[in-house]
């Protein structure tokens, strides 16, 4: 938001070069051009994210059922009784999260840097190429998957039939198939700002590095790696952030027992009709990220969240 | 319960879309108005002007004038197609009759999440734009009644269903005296099986617990029809069942559970675990059965387990507010004939309302597959078996029942 509003000033007082004759008391009217320019995004903000969150918030400490209706009753127990049942489901999300993002970074890392480094004239087809998947509806996407890990599907039928793994071995329906799931999903979230920021590195300082005796281990080690962090962690913040509250993965691939925090929040809604509950979770969720990422950002610096998480 | 369907489908996009929307009393509304006016736009600020049940509905009825329109929201695969889909014959058959266009559109992908759509619009007084839709008897449906959102039925104009209907559709426990509803389609929550790969025959529904299909027994997400399903292991009739019941149906359900033997608590892709051989055996509904058999997957049994099987009833409906409620009533007594039951069977297979069809399915349609099935037309040792849902009462005994099962599937 800060970044826009300021280049919005900055065009303000072009024009105002631009008109020296204009007269003092319009000033003022100048000053509030910025603000005017971004009234727009601060009524959608306002709509959109204000008021709802707020209607959240409220909703979490309200009482009644469904048939009576709910009002707002100030019952904040709600978010102890979330926290009691649901802590197991809460803790997993965010264990399938950290995981899937790591091993996410693991694959994305070498695909951004070998496209970025080695692509040539074709970077844009390779980029377009790990894009091309995301064309197609995330669900439809995550369904492909059932039909290639089925247990008799032309995957694991085929090592069975050949006896190299057991007959009753699956993935489908274990924690590692939504892991595998989150990791696939947000592979091209992890791949653009990675790409973005590796892309920029100046060549010559790469080249610096070899010309002072570094080994290429050391040159990735100490110059590309630290010049990459933006990426790593825009891109880290990215997928973290609809892993842990992604619900989609662990619906369609999960098993018993791989229950995340959003197939409860989606189970409260629409088959428990207990709207309290639900906001609460989602409010417990957010508050939990929010901290998450604080913790993050502090440690990887300030003025890099406000960089590139902005 | 969304059970037809063979495309596989895991999550309705209904509910990726209604993820977001709260639901918001009017009373709550006004006390957090302080919070800002734009959460006006969140909820209903329209109050009902009658509460529906105090309406003399007999008077109501007669006012109505008749129309030539009728919007019908079903689910999708639920009616008889032609040319791929782009004719509805029985709907045809229907217009040609009464000279009433029909607008069929298939939104209804879950009870619950259909309910979670038309709630809001239905508190604030306004019209779904439906004037018949199709809700299975389930806690939804005890619920749209307890709301007055649904019109009563004119039986005047119904003397077909008196005549055709099959007794197990007349008077159920959810709906005295057919007040509301009347029955679309019936069917079985047994369980289907592949016997190449459990490489036995399958009779009872402690087969679902047997440890020698670890890993590979398929059970549904729906949790009435879990708990069912447990509660008819037991020996303990569902329609009748209390708390305590319920209690010692999740004892056995989480054993099941801990012992791994459960691969997958399904919504309706049970259908396609079991297709590509990730399930072994699984509760399953008839008809998909049925359609997974005429799909190619010709190794799919069904079976009605000796202990019981659940009959569930899938019913039509008129909501409050329909702007064509006699075209609705004149569709209602059409299908309650034998011709136009037998046409949309032949191509549903269900469980028929209307025994007649069976002689015209044989005789004029030439289809003696499903004629002849006892899971379309059930003999009476079939019904004999079948058993209703529990009725919830209220939305603390739903509550209930949910606090006692969901937390087998949440794991």
């Amino acid at each position: 938001m800060s970044g826009r509003g300021k280049a919005r000033a900055g065009a303000g007082s072009a024009r105002a070069e631009r008109a020296p004759a204009r007269r003092r008391d319009r000033r003022i009217g100048k000053a509030a051009v910025p603000y005017l320019l971004g009234l727009p995004s601060w009524v959608y903000l306002l709509l959109f994210f204000l008021v709802p969150l707020a209607s959240m918030l409220a909703l979490s400490a309200a009482v009644g059922d469904p048939i009576v209706g709910y009002s707002y009753g100030g019952h904040f127990a709600e978010f102890l009784d979330a926290i009691g049942q649901y802590h197991r489901q809460l803790l997993r999300s965010f264990y399938y999260g950290a995981l899937a993002t790591l091993v996410t970074l693991a694959i994305a890392y070498p695909a951004a840097y070998w496209i970025a480094f080695h692509g040539g004239r074709h970077k844009s087809t390779y980029l377009f190429l790990i894009m091309l998947p995301f064309f197609v509806s995330f669900v439809i996407r995550t369904v492909a998957w059932q039909f290639i890990l089925a247990d008799q599907g032309f995957l694991f039928g085929q090592l069975k039939s050949w006896g190299l793994i057991s007959d009753r071995f699956y993935i489908l329906s274990t924690q590692w198939a939504v892991i595998g799931g989150l990791v696939y999903n947000g592979l091209a979230y992890y791949v653009l700002p990675l790409y973005v920021a590796i892309e920029k590195i100046d060549r010559r300082v790469v080249r610096a590095a070899g010309d002072l005796y570094a080994d290429p281990a050391s040159t990735f080690l100490r110059v590309i790696l630290p010049l990459s962090a933006p990426g790593v962690f825009a891109g880290f913040l990215l997928v973290f952030v609809t892993d842990v509250g992604d619900f989609v993965n662990a619906q369609i691939l999960g098993g018993p027992g791989t229950y995340m925090v959003g197939n409860v929040i989606q189970d409260s809604f629409f088959v428990n009709q207990d709207y309290p509950m639900a906001a609460a979770l989602s409010s417990i969720l957010m508050f939990l990220l929010m901290v998450a990422i604080f913790l993050y950002a502090r440690a990887f610096g300030r003025e890099r969240i406000q960089e590139y998480a902005a | 319960m969304s059970k037809r369907s063979n495309s596989g489908r895991t999550i309705d996009p209904a509910l990726l879309r209604g993820l977001t929307e709260a639901r918001v009393s009017r009373r709550g509304l006004l006390q957090a108005g302080a919070l800002g006016l734009g959460m006006a736009a969140l909820g209903p600020l329209a109050a009902r002007t009658a509460r529906a049940a105090e309406r003399d509905w007999e008077a109501w009825w007669k006012q109505q004038k008749p129309t030539d329109e009728l919007v019908f929201a079903n689910w999708p695969y639920y009616i008889d197609v032609a040319d791929k889909g782009a004719k509805n014959p029985s709907l045809d058959d229907f217009t040609k009759a009464s000279g009433i266009k029909v607008k069929y559109l298939e939104v209804i992908q879950g009870n619950a999440p259909f309910y979670a759509k038309i709630a809001p619009v239905l508190k604030a007084g306004q019209s779904i734009g439906y004037d018949l839709m199709v809700m299975t008897n389930t806690w939804q449906l005890t619920e749209l009644v307890m709301q007055d959102w649904l019109v009563p039925l004119w039986k005047e104009k119904l003397p077909n269903f008196k005549k055709y209907a099959s007794p197990s559709v007349v008077s159920p426990d959810y709906d005295k005296g057919n007040r509301y509803t009347l029955a679309w389609q019936s069917g079985f929550t047994g369980i289907a099986y592949n016997p190449k790969l459990t490489k036995r025959e399958i009779t009872s529904i402690d087969d679902l617990w047997d440890p020698a299909f670890a890993g590979h027994v398929g059970m549904m997400s729906d949790i009435t029809e879990l708990g069912s399903v447990a509660l008819l292991k037991l020996g303990i009739d569902p329609a009748k069942s209390t708390k305590a019941d319920w209690e010692k149906a999740a004892k056995v359900l989480k054993e099941q559970k801990d012992k791994g033997l459960v691969r997958q608590y399904y919504d309706q892709s049970y259908i396609t675990a079991l297709e590509h051989g990730d399930t072994w055996i699984s509760q399953a509904w008839s008809g998909d059965v049925f359609q997974a058999n005429a799909k190619g997957f010709k190794d799919l049994k069904f079976v009605a387990p000796k202990e019981g099987v659940m009959l569930w009833h899938d019913n039509m409906m008129i909501p409050v507010g329909a702007k064509n409620p006699l075209s609705a009533l004149a569709w209602m007594n059409f299908y309650y004939t034998p011709k136009t039951a037998a046409l949309i069977e032949d191509y549903v297979n269900y469980v028929c309302p209307v025994p007649d069809a069976k002689d015209v399915i044989l005789k004029d349609l030439q289809d003696p597959d499903v004629a002849n099935s006892v899971l379309v037309f059930p003999t009476e040792a079939m019904y004999a078996k079948a058993h209703d849902f529990y009725t919830f009462k209220s939305y603390a005994e739903y509550q209930s029942w949910n606090s006692v099962f969901t937390p087998i599937i949440q794991g």
